[in-house]
């Protein structure tokens, strides 16, 4: 296979704080020669200044100048690295629990979650919350690296106690492909190269396997969902050409001359042409940002989806979703939030709180009120105007939503349709 | 595998493209800002394949230092003139003239920072609600933790500890009268997949990037070009160097590197053994480990 024909591998770090998430990635991008000589420099500088000897990994990604001064991360990192196997994006995210919307952020658009454990420490309560988020947000693939082996003497039953322990409490949670890699960052085994003091660890380095895992497309390839971002109108009306309706195709594969309608109107045509961007295409796939004309000059506008005729989304006023609050002021009761769902946008209030997840225990609380940050709620929407909506684990585009307030324009929670 | 895939180049493309759309559907007057440098150019080229066959719809803003490589300046003038958009071009100068921004003094004295003044006068003159930049977050570590849809208060301010949270790919640019946002499509992308782009568009690019003869001065660890805005010491010796170019800005404070490197797959060779970032040569970034974040929060780029 060519390096032109290489993919994309968007990747999350989460764990505890302390764990190492910096350090492992400090480490990934050192050993995989991905840090440039001026950065090394840099991060060497603010060491010594911080009075520490050897080289700050954890400097690599913290970036803002209250980070490095209290030695935490607060908000996303993205890193970027290539291989001569894949292109990576990694997102790096806080462990403190304030910043947990953080972490719901990198995990939105990930294909494969990284859960750090600290091998002293075992499953933390924070382990939990970010597996949990991880599944939630249906990350296909998860590897766990059990960090810091060093300190338990590279013992293997010590290892074999918290991957059963992390094992039982999955069990919970629909994790389709998890694999663990007993690691210390900080010494670099088995983060690029194999470490030869686990001889009793058949797997592979934590980099081969990012480099060969599968990668479960975040795509779903049946449903064609196409939400139309704006329209063009011809240049002159003499030449007799059409409006074209721009876009990213959210899912699904689509055809010249399949038959479609478009929602929430119902009106229906056909696919005229289509076009991959400037060049014309007799089909087009998800997630290509295409452009297409219809048979018939019908009203469409910035909002609406095209969808096949054959299969339809729900469409409705009255969605339930799985909430994440994400902003320090709690939800305020009866209050009209902005929803953004795809591209469209109108208001909407939250009509009642289900049940309240509690994130230790993963039970449900029917006894809950109010909604405060990092709570996760199951709720009742009632939009103003129907959506286009399909259950978020069988699409992700048309199944996510989030909340903006109205009286700040501040994204305060984000939600999976349930 | 699925034969319906993108390659990582298709994808990120794509991205952009969503992103740019987005801007255009989200906002009442979004700009392009244009620095001459190959990150707008591709943002140009995109923008173009984002809305073809019409023309580009954003205005194309250039702020200009005063201090420019002449060549800027020309493919600038060529490519505003190719693609039949509309322009505009803040002056360092006349805000220097005005009293809104003060020369730096000294040896090392550059108009970089000046550029935030005479930026976000034009950003209020022509009621801007979003600046679309090429600024991509390999670059700098700051510019790591910027989100696609980057959110400026009505003093053009940006507060890195306090960014609204970006999901899945739904962007949220609501935002108050004086208030705009820094819109960045690119921000996945880094400098070697620009520049496979370039190749794979066959992007024209300014010559200033490929290997050429130029009078230039040694200081602080690079190749600054001779020029009349430069203020030599007399140690310091003016000579001339087979050099290019790994960045764009001011004249000042863009440092060359030596190198044979004239075409672009030769360029993409010589990036691939590098051991230095592009950056490394931008006198800018070089003057304190905040330096980026520090202007970022006033509102530079």
């Amino acid at each position: 296979m060519k390096i032109e024909n290489n993919q994309l591998l968007r990747f999350i770090t989460s764990g505890n704080v302390d764990d190492g998430k910096s350090t492992l990635i400090g480490r990934l991008l050192y050993d995989s020669k991905s840090i440039f000589e001026d950065q090394l420099q840099n991060v060497k500088k603010i060491s010594e200044r911080k009075g520490n000897t050897e080289i700050d990994l954890t400097l690599f990604t913290d970036g803002l100048r209250d980070e490095w001064e209290q030695g935490i991360t607060i908000d996303v990192a993205y890193q970027y690295f290539t291989t001569p196997k894949r292109k990576f994006i990694i997102a790096d995210t806080p462990g403190h629990v304030q910043y947990t919307r953080n972490m719901f952020t990198g995990a939105s658009t990930a294909n494969l979650a990284i859960i750090l454990i600290d091998v002293i420490n075992g499953v933390t309560e924070q382990t939990k919350r970010h597996s949990f988020i991880a599944s939630l947000l249906q990350i296909p693939n998860a590897i766990v690296c059990i960090n810091k082996m060093d300190l338990v003497n590279f013992s293997e039953d010590v290892y074999n106690s918290i991957v059963e322990e992390f094992k039982e409490f999955a069990e919970m949670l629909s994790m389709k492909d998890v694999r663990f890699i007993p690691m210390s960052a900080l010494a670099g085994d088995n983060v690029v190269e194999k470490s030869s003091r686990m001889e009793w660890y058949k797997g592979e380095p934590l980099l081969h396997t990012l480099e060969t895992i599968p990668i479960e497309s975040n795509i779903n390839e049946e449903d064609v969902r196409f939400p139309v971002q704006t329209i063009l109108r011809p240049q002159s009306e003499i030449c007799q050409e059409k409006r074209r309706y721009i876009g990213r195709l959210g899912s699904g594969v689509l055809r010249e001359g399949d038959e479609i309608t478009v929602l929430p109107s119902g009106l229906t045509s056909k696919v005229k042409t289509l076009y991959n961007l400037d060049k014309k295409a007799q089909e087009v796939f998800a997630p290509m940002s295409i452009s297409i004309t219809l048979e018939d000059n019908i009203d469409i506008s910035r909002g609406d989806m095209v969808v096949k005729s054959s299969n339809t989304p729900n469409v409705s006023q009255d969605i339930e979703v799985m909430l994440c609050w994400l902003h320090n002021n709690p939800a305020k009761p009866r209050a009209k939030y902005f929803i953004k769902h795809t591209t469209n946008e109108q208001k909407a209030i939250i009509k009642e709180i289900v049940y309240k997840i509690d994130i230790e225990s993963l039970e449900k609380n029917y006894q809950s009120e109010g909604l405060h940050m990092n709570d996760i709620c199951k709720v009742k929407l009632k939009t103003t105007k129907p959506l286009i909506v399909d259950l978020y684990k069988k699409n992700k585009v048309t199944g996510s939503i989030i909340l903006i307030d109205e009286a700040t324009n501040e994204t305060v929670a984000a939600g999976m349709i349930v | 595998m699925s034969k319906y895939y993108l390659n990582y180049l298709d994808e990120l493309e794509s991205e952009a493209i969503f992103i740019l759309r987005e801007a255009w559907g989200q906002f009442e007057n979004p700009v392009i800002l244009f620095s001459g440098g190959k990150d707008s150019i591709v943002l140009t080229h995109l923008a173009k394949k984002a809305f073809y066959p019409s023309k580009i719809p954003f205005t194309l803003v250039h702020v200009d230092t005063g201090h420019n490589f002449p060549e800027t300046i020309q493919f600038r003038d060529d490519l505003i003139g190719n693609l039949g958009v509309n322009s505009i071009v803040g002056s360092v100068q006349k805000s220097i003239d005005q009293g809104r921004a003060v020369e730096e003094k000294g040896k090392n004295s550059t108009r970089n920072a000046l550029q935030i003044v005479t930026l976000l006068d034009l950003i209020e003159d022509n009621k801007i609600d979003c600046a679309i930049g090429g600024a991509r977050r390999d670059e700098e570590k700051v510019r790591a933790k910027e989100r696609f849809f980057s959110h400026r208060d009505d003093f053009g301010q940006w507060d890195p500890k306090n960014q609204r949270p970006e999901l899945w790919n739904i962007f949220n640019g609501r935002h108050f009268e004086g208030e705009h946002f820094r819109i960045f499509p690119i921000s996945n992308w880094t400098e070697i997949d620009v520049w496979n782009y370039i190749k794979r568009e066959n992007i024209e690019i300014p010559s200033l990037y490929f290997s050429h003869k130029r009078k230039v001065v040694f200081r602080n660890n690079s190749w600054i070009p001779f020029s009349e805005y430069i203020n030599l010491e007399a140690s310091e010796e003016v000579i001339s160097k087979q050099i290019r170019f790994r960045t764009l800005g001011d004249i000042t404070i863009t440092g060359g590197i030596e190198s044979e490197a004239n075409t672009v797959t030769k360029i993409i060779k010589e990036i691939s053994a590098m051991r230095f970032t592009e950056r490394g040569n931008r006198a800018d970034d070089k003057r304190s480990v905040t330096a980026m974040e520090d202007r970022k929060r006033q509102g530079y780029f």
